[in-house]
């Protein structure tokens, strides 16, 4: 007789399947890195379109020091949130066409945990490249050394939150064509508050003052992005896989 | 013999092939595309260890049903059962695996067939058995190839690869053979019989046919008018 010994669940040939949590986001992070890396250009991107935009005000507003000492701050951050903007419609693409987020949905795990590991492996490849040009085209601004510390302090509390913040626009926009502006016009007043916040570090830092409130406040913004983002961009990919 | 079931409604009656009583049903299902009404108070049931054949011509809805079988589409209105619980719930809380393979077959172009693997494989704790798996669906000496190298059967054949590391007593397949040569049709046919006679439990879309020569199957036709 077909002896079905099929009780609550365990099949006797899966083994012990379930990750813990941070096997689970380290499974996904590898991946989506060793992806990545393959793709490197897509991920280049962002990072060149910053330097681009960064070098190109020297030569259109002025090439004078104090000039551009005062512009620094403000236009780093801007290119910063422009490029981030610029790579966010990548971030669950081609895993949405590919059939990997079906997969990924399928499977007894928490799709938000799954989706954070996700957005730190392209906050990895796409903000920290940025981060790693800014106090050099910073130098070139003539920022004192102080300044560029809390300049690049404010990009590392200040960019991960940016690609958080967008992780959700990406989510929502991903199963539509051509969405990258509308992407932007979703995402970007979101991310008012960071860019206000990081230029105005890295201004009180110029001038001399204390620098911990905008930086709290960053770090702020950090902790409830990781916390809460998650649960909005899970929402979000379950309509977009629909 | 005693069956032993941990949970569920179902009276023991299910586990002797009485087919009225199933592991997975379908309960007034509808589904509405735009304006087209798919299917309307549907409604099937699949006794543990056997296939649902979804049958039906193009556009008749086989893969929107496969796919709120997964809970990747939600109905108009109905629900999807488990041993008479909520599908979705059941999944959700690691009662009961699923393995669902739709027309995007999940392989990264860039990657291996073997790397493509080995992440699920990881995901579902199946990490030592990628490479038997790879040689049993016949990929055994191209697994270390770029997929985007790889011929349209023998992705496909990768994505059958991927169902048997999933360790999933239920299988959603959509239309598993296509691109595949006979000896592939063969091996997805073998797969599946083996996976029932292991009393796992399968719901296939399917065009062509599909020899599961002995096994408890049942069919279930869409789009007649």
């Amino acid at each position: 007789m077909a002896a079905v010994v099929q009780s609550s669940g365990q099949d006797p040939a899966a083994g012990d399947s379930a990750l813990g949590p941070f096997a689970l986001f380290r499974v996904v992070f590898q991946r989506d890195l060793q992806v990545g890396l393959r793709r490197w250009t897509d991920a280049s991107n962002s990072a060149l379109f910053f330097i681009l935009v960064v070098t190109l005000f020297p030569l259109a507003v002025s090439p004078k020091a104090d000039v551009l000492r005062m512009l620094a701050p403000g236009v780093i951050w801007i290119a910063a949130l422009l490029a981030t903007l610029l790579s966010l419609h990548l971030l669950f693409r081609a895993d949405l066409e590919d059939g990997t987020l079906e997969q990924l949905l399928t499977l007894p795990y928490p799709l938000g945990w799954m989706l954070l590991a996700k957005t730190l492996a392209h906050w990895v490849m796409t903000g920290v490249p940025v981060i790693i040009m800014a106090p050099v085209l910073a130098i070139t601004y003539h920022l004192p050394a102080s300044a560029v510390g809390i300049l690049t302090l404010s990009l590392l509390l200040g960019t991960p939150t940016l690609s958080l913040l967008g992780s959700i626009g990406a989510a929502l926009t991903s199963g539509l064509r051509g969405a990258g502006v509308l992407l932007a016009f979703i995402v970007a007043p979101l991310m008012l508050p960071v860019l206000m916040l990081g230029a105005r570090a890295t201004d009180l830092a110029l001038a001399g003052e204390d620098v911990t409130g905008p930086l709290y406040l960053l770090g702020a913004f950090l902790v409830l992005a990781v916390s809460l983002v998650p649960v909005a961009t899970a929402g979000a990919i379950r309509i977009s896989a629909d | 013999m005693s069956a032993v079931r941990g949970r569920g409604r179902a009276p023991v009656a299910a586990l002797a092939g009485v087919p009225e009583v199933g592991v997975l049903a379908g309960e007034g299902l509808t589904l509405w595309r735009g304006t087209t009404c798919l299917f309307e108070e549907l409604s099937f049931v699949v006794p543990p260890g056997s296939c649902m054949l979804i049958e039906g011509p193009n556009g008749a809805g086989k893969t929107s049903l496969l796919r709120i079988i997964a809970s990747l589409t939600v109905p108009e209105c109905g629900t999807i059962t488990w041993r008479g619980r909520l599908f979705r719930d059941e999944v959700r809380a690691g009662q009961v695996r699923l393995a669902f393979s739709g027309h995007a077959l999940a392989l990264k172009p860039e990657l291996s067939a073997r790397a493509n693997l080995a992440f699920f494989a990881r995901l579902t704790g199946m990490s030592g058995q990628v490479g038997a798996v790879l040689e049993r669906v016949g990929l055994g000496d191209c697994a270390h190839l770029e997929v985007r190298r790889l011929s349209a059967g023998q992705k496909r054949r990768a994505a059958l690869a991927r169902v048997l590391l999933s360790g999933a007593e239920l299988w959603l397949l959509d239309e598993p053979q296509t691109n595949l040569d006979a000896d592939g049709r063969e091996a997805v046919a073998v797969a599946i019989r083996q996976h029932l006679g292991q009393g796992g439990t399968a719901v296939v879309a399917a065009h062509q046919v599909l020899d599961l020569a002995a096994a408890p199957q049942s069919r279930l036709m869409l789009g007649e008018a």
